[in-house]
């Protein structure tokens, strides 16, 4: 299929499918950043990750509204007070579920999979119940859509270099939060050993519940993001679920630097692969390679040692 | 349970009016009809995946009950409808069929929505003899004397639009596109038969499916920047949509420039997508919330009167709205609610109040309809391009394209 | 078969003939054909959910995957019925007549080499039974061998189903797409849509059953069910007492394959068709759900599981279409928060004790093995 280019135009398609690459490798580390936080550190299942992404979109879809309204003058940076709003609102979410729910079931991290699931039944039917059950079209600044012409032949999506911005933005965000600040130690410290954290005065209870918001919170941001690039409606939510578990699975579940890793790697394969074979086909060999790797190295890329 | 047809059953029959006929002479097989009542039943999803799609479905089969309804019945009887919800899963809709027809001896059932949703419900449909109407556009190869289709199947929209977009944009080189399951597939397969054995010199550089649900299209919009064809050909469905047409744009391909046909969205997708991510593709398809008619005139503004004015319609609406209608023309007719007579009756039925101007059911169930191509604008509707000159007869075993 | 008094406890026994006489006798006098074409689809799932009982409960392996394996039984069983029903003479109008019609559709004009097996209908039964074993036995041996377990295994199971619906989906000339395969009209000639045959159907099923009820409690009775147990609650000292744990893991999650699987193959015979969405990952955590709150514990809570809560699903959504889901979530969650070894707990805990005093019985309740709060559930 190659033969008919010349090699300005393959060297132009080539960069532009690096570039796609890179896009897809935002996309999933910011699906995974929260799920990571989630599952990583404490080790809950949270299967309503998809629905708390999806309540993110739906604010932003309520800013856009809101601020067309009553300041359209305002309406170019809106983008920016939807996704803060957004983080707010999913954290709140996170906490309330977390104090009424997830709490009761830190020791039994499997049934965490089943009452999140049942969480996300719910929250889909809410969504359909106040939103309708047609999709939301959320309009977008003119800014952010188009492309940014680097040669006559490469063009690459602004919103795209959007999204990698903010993945950076975030993932130094939380780095910082977790390896640098005090609460991130207390937050390192629950997860090693809660009865010690307890001992020395961490309050675990309250970590746990602000752990649990910043990784839903940090899902909202996501969900207010991929309204540039899918679709918003009540159950887009469950279109991420197992992605962004595999993501975070095959990073090594406790490893921020895993998950960063895994993403890159998952991106890399399935849009090269992309490229050559059919969408379909792409999609399940990415994931068989996945799922044999891990068969293989169960512990995933980047394992913290820890002796069990 | 069951009960619904026992008053059918054990009413004495009533001195009638002139004008309605009794209800022995008109249900001979033991259907939910009384004196001053008939049973119809409505399924789609509204709960599950597919209530994004199958809801302006519902709305529009509701409409249309009550327009009947206000103008005296079917037979001089009101129709009374019940719902249920196909879940978005398949056993579902054929556990539900079997419901609608065992126990409520729904006398017609207006519902489905995706191939995989009929393809369930037919085997209890043909089983339990009950009548069904089916809305969507669809890929044929199938037909029945229990269901007619009130939406085109897939030779009377394609070949049409193809035939089109050769003529007019001078088409040589097409990219086919679409979400990984049979109506794609099988459209797409009569797409490329009829580029490539029935257009002069044209070809198609390349065909793609994706999961459904799929939201990252970069990679192929590369391929389609690489290969740089006349036409993109898509038939992507649902959720993915939103992501297919935002990318195109954002990817810096201009829909003015370049031309995209799609068979797949109307305006409820436009909706989702947002006007101004997809301006400037053309769709395919028989009817435009746009047609400019005055059967179309009435029917978009009762429309929006019973579901608020933000509703959008587009084809697959519309074509649910006709199969009330044509279920009471054909049903008067017959001057019968019998599912064998409203099936031998149902061929050269005609609507002519059908908002896409007029219809008429073909000997094989389906609709002889015209085939229109629309220019997506900014504001999420449809501006009327080109429509056929004739009707177009629906042909789902089409020779030739198998 | 001798029952003796070792082989179920007294309150098992009593569940074991409670539950005989609302499926052999009460529910076929007292439903209409069609509702007990419904129960006969909810104990389909009843299969899968011994299976959970099995290696969930028992062994701790949460699979959440069991749709793969509910899926093979079931395009076992499809393959074979719709290769009967493609004879020549039923399939006169394709272009190819005498090949399933979706292969017509898609341009194969001949059966395929692994549809050549299903011509036959014992080859069709074996392979019910083996397919799926073989395919646990792979997946087992790779994850157990390397010690993955508790959510890992949950999260790659769940991986595995969502290739195998990608797979189902985009070879649609080999297995008929996401419409599935559709349109099954008999069994060995025998015309499977009538009303009688459904009727006949169901006492089968039941019949099979009651054989899975007794084989999962023969399993658990032995020293290997008690190997089980001790492996989920303590793992590292099962192992240093010199078991192989990954073996007896492999064989739980085999046992559970092939429970489900025969439980897909009724499916495909009571519904009448097999399709991908049996096989995706919201039917295999469905099924995992029906189990948790009939009691992940018990086997015949597994079977009250299914039948109660698919009941309440078509009922809920008949009565209230809009908010069922409402109810199915605050269900799961009620159940996991408040009731954590689901219905057959609740009996165990509230209700046995009032018909013990009341029968004056002195003996002590005994339940061994259930999860109380803080017991390791990994």
């Amino acid at each position: 299929m190659l033969g008919d280019y010349s090699i300005g135009d393959l060297g132009a398609i080539l960069a532009m499918q690096g570039f796609a690459g890179l896009i897809l490798f935002s996309v999933y580390v910011l699906m995974a950043l929260g799920l990571a936080i989630i599952f990583g550190q404490m080790g809950v299942i949270n299967m309503a990750h998809g629905e708390f992404m999806i309540l993110g979109a739906y604010v932003t879809w309520m800013t856009s509204n809101a601020v067309q309204h009553f300041a359209p003058s305002l309406f170019p940076g809106y983008f920016f007070l939807a996704m803060i709003l957004a983080f707010i609102a999913s954290g709140a979410l996170g906490m309330l579920v977390e104090w009424a729910l997830i709490r009761h079931l830190y020791k039994r991290p499997l049934d965490t999979l089943l009452a999140t699931w049942g969480l996300s039944l719910i929250l889909q039917q809410a969504y359909r119940s106040i939103f309708g059950a047609r999709e939301v079209g959320v309009e977008l600044p003119d800014w952010m859509m188009g492309s940014w012409p680097a040669t006559d032949s490469i063009q690459i999506p602004i919103n795209g270099m959007f999204v990698m911005a903010l993945t950076m933005l975030i993932t130094i965000a939380v780095a910082y939060v977790l390896y640098w600040s005090k609460w991130g130690k207390q937050v390192r410290a629950v997860v090693q050993n809660r009865v010690m954290a307890g001992a020395v005065g961490i309050n675990t209870e309250k970590v746990d519940c602000y752990t649990f918001g910043l990784g839903c919170g940090i899902a909202g941001i996501a969900g207010s993001a991929f309204t540039m690039i899918g679709s918003t409606g009540p159950t887009a939510g469950q279109l991420y679920i197992v992605d962004t578990f595999l993501v975070v699975v095959f990073g090594g579940a406790a490893s921020l630097l895993g998950t960063i890793a895994s993403a890159f790697s998952i991106s890399q394969t399935q849009s090269t692969l992309e490229f050559f074979l059919s969408g379909s086909m792409a999609k399940v060999i990415t994931l068989l390679t996945i799922v044999g790797i891990l068969m293989v190295r169960p512990q995933g890329l980047f394992a913290l040692k820890v002796r069990k | 349970m069951g009960m619904a047809a026992l008053p059918a059953i054990t009413m004495l029959p009533r001195p009638s009016f002139a004008d309605v006929p009794a209800t022995s002479a008109v249900n001979t097989t033991g259907l939910a009809v009384t004196d001053s009542e008939v049973t119809v039943g409505i399924l789609h999803s509204v709960t599950g995946t597919m209530a994004i799609s199958e809801t302006g479905s519902v709305e529009a089969e509701k409409l249309a009950i009550e327009q009947i309804n206000a103008a005296g019945g079917v037979l001089g009887r009101k129709i009374k409808f019940i719902q249920e919800d196909g879940a978005s899963d398949w056993p579902t809709f054929a556990e539900k069929a079997k419901k609608l027809l065992v126990n409520d001896k729904c006398a017609a059932v207006m519902g489905c929505w995706t191939s995989a949703s009929r393809k369930a419900v037919l085997p209890v449909f043909e089983q339990y003899n009950g009548m069904l109407y089916y809305p969507t556009f669809y890929e044929g190869l199938e037909q029945s004397k229990n269901v007619i289709y009130t939406g085109q199947e897939a030779t009377q929209q394609i070949i049409a639009g193809l035939d089109w977009v050769t003529k007019t944009k001078g088409a040589k080189s097409f990219y086919l596109l679409g979400s990984d399951y049979i109506w794609p597939r099988t459209s797409n397969k009569i797409a490329r038969k009829h580029i490539e054995g029935h257009l002069q010199g044209c070809k198609v550089v390349g065909e793609e499916y994706f999961p459904l649900g799929s939201t990252q299209f970069n990679s192929v919009i590369n391929k389609i920047k690489l290969t740089k064809p006349d036409v993109i050909y898509a038939i992507i469905v649902g959720g993915s949509n939103v992501a297919f047409y935002k990318q195109l744009k954002a990817a810096g391909i201009d829909l003015s420039k370049q031309t995209l046909l799609t068979i797949s969205v109307t305006e409820d997708e436009i909706d989702g997508i947002g006007g101004e991510n997809i301006a400037g593709a053309y769709a395919c398809m028989k009817y435009f919330q746009s047609l400019d008619n005055a059967n179309n005139k009435a029917f978009v503004p009762a429309f929006k009167k019973m579901w608020g004015e933000k509703t959008v319609i587009g084809d697959v609406t519309q074509a649910a709205y006709l199969g009330p209608w044509l279920w009471k023309l054909t049903a008067e007719k017959a001057g019968s609610f019998d599912i064998d007579k409203i099936a031998a009756a149902s061929p050269g039925v005609e609507f002519k109040g059908a908002p896409e101007g007029y219809v008429r059911i073909h000997e094989n169930h389906h609709l002889w309809s015209k085939t229109r191509v629309g220019r997506a604008k900014a504001d999420g509707q449809y501006e009327l391009i080109f429509e056929t000159a004739d009707l177009v007869e629906p042909d789902p075993f089409p020779k030739g394209y198998q | 078969m001798v029952i003796n008094s070792r082989f179920f406890n007294r309150s098992e026994l009593i569940g074991f003939f409670a539950l005989a006489l609302v499926l052999f006798v009460i529910l076929p006098l007292f439903l209409d054909i069609f509702r007990l074409n419904l129960v006969a689809k909810y104990l389909t799932y009843a299969f899968v959910g011994i299976g959970l009982v099995l290696c969930w409960g028992y062994g701790g392996i949460l699979s959440l995957g069991q749709g793969v394996f509910f899926g093979l039984g079931g395009y076992c069983m499809a393959m074979y019925l719709k290769l009967e029903a493609s004879s020549v003479a039923n399939t006169k109008i394709q272009s190819t007549p005498g090949i399933p019609d979706f292969m017509d559709w898609n341009q194969i004009t001949q059966i395929p080499l692994f549809w050549k097996p299903f011509h036959s209908f014992p080859l069709t039964i074996l392979a019910i039974l083996v397919v799926p074993a073989f395919f646990a036995f792979i997946i087992g041996a790779a994850m157990f061998k390397r010690r993955v377990g508790g959510v890992y295994f949950a999260i790659i199971t769940q991986a595995i189903a969502a290739i195998l619906t990608i797979l189902i989906v985009g070879q649609q000339g080999y297995t008929g797409g996401i419409n599935g395969i559709t349109d099954l009209r008999t069994l060995h000639g025998w015309d499977i849509r009538t009303d009688h045959a459904k009727f006949i159907l169901y006492f089968v099923e039941v019949v099979l059953l009651f054989g899975c009820i007794i084989a999962a409690q023969f399993i658990r009775l032995t020293k290997l069910g008690r190997i089980l147990v001790a492996m989920r609650d303590q793992e590292d000292r099962v192992r240093f007492s010199g078991y192989s744990v990954a073996n007896f893991m492999i064989f739980a999650f085999c046992a559970a394959a092939v429970f489900a699987s025969i439980g897909g193959a009724l499916f495909t015979l009571e519904v009448g068709f097999m399709s991908p969405s049996f096989v995706g990952i919201v039917p295999s955590i469905e099924m995992v759900i029906y189990t948790a709150v009939g009691g992940r514990m018990s086997i015949f809570g597994a079977v009250w599981g299914s039948l109660l809560v698919n009941f309440a699903k078509t009922s809920l959504s008949e009565s209230f279409p809009q908010l069922w889901l409402f109810g199915l979530g605050a269900l799961f969650i009620a159940v996991v928060l408040a009731f954590p070894n689901g219905l057959s707990g609740i009996w165990a805990d509230y209700v046995q004790p009032r018909i013990d005093r009341l029968l004056a019985s002195r003996k002590p309740k005994s339940a061994p093995g259930y999860v109380a709060d803080g017991a390791p559930a990994e």
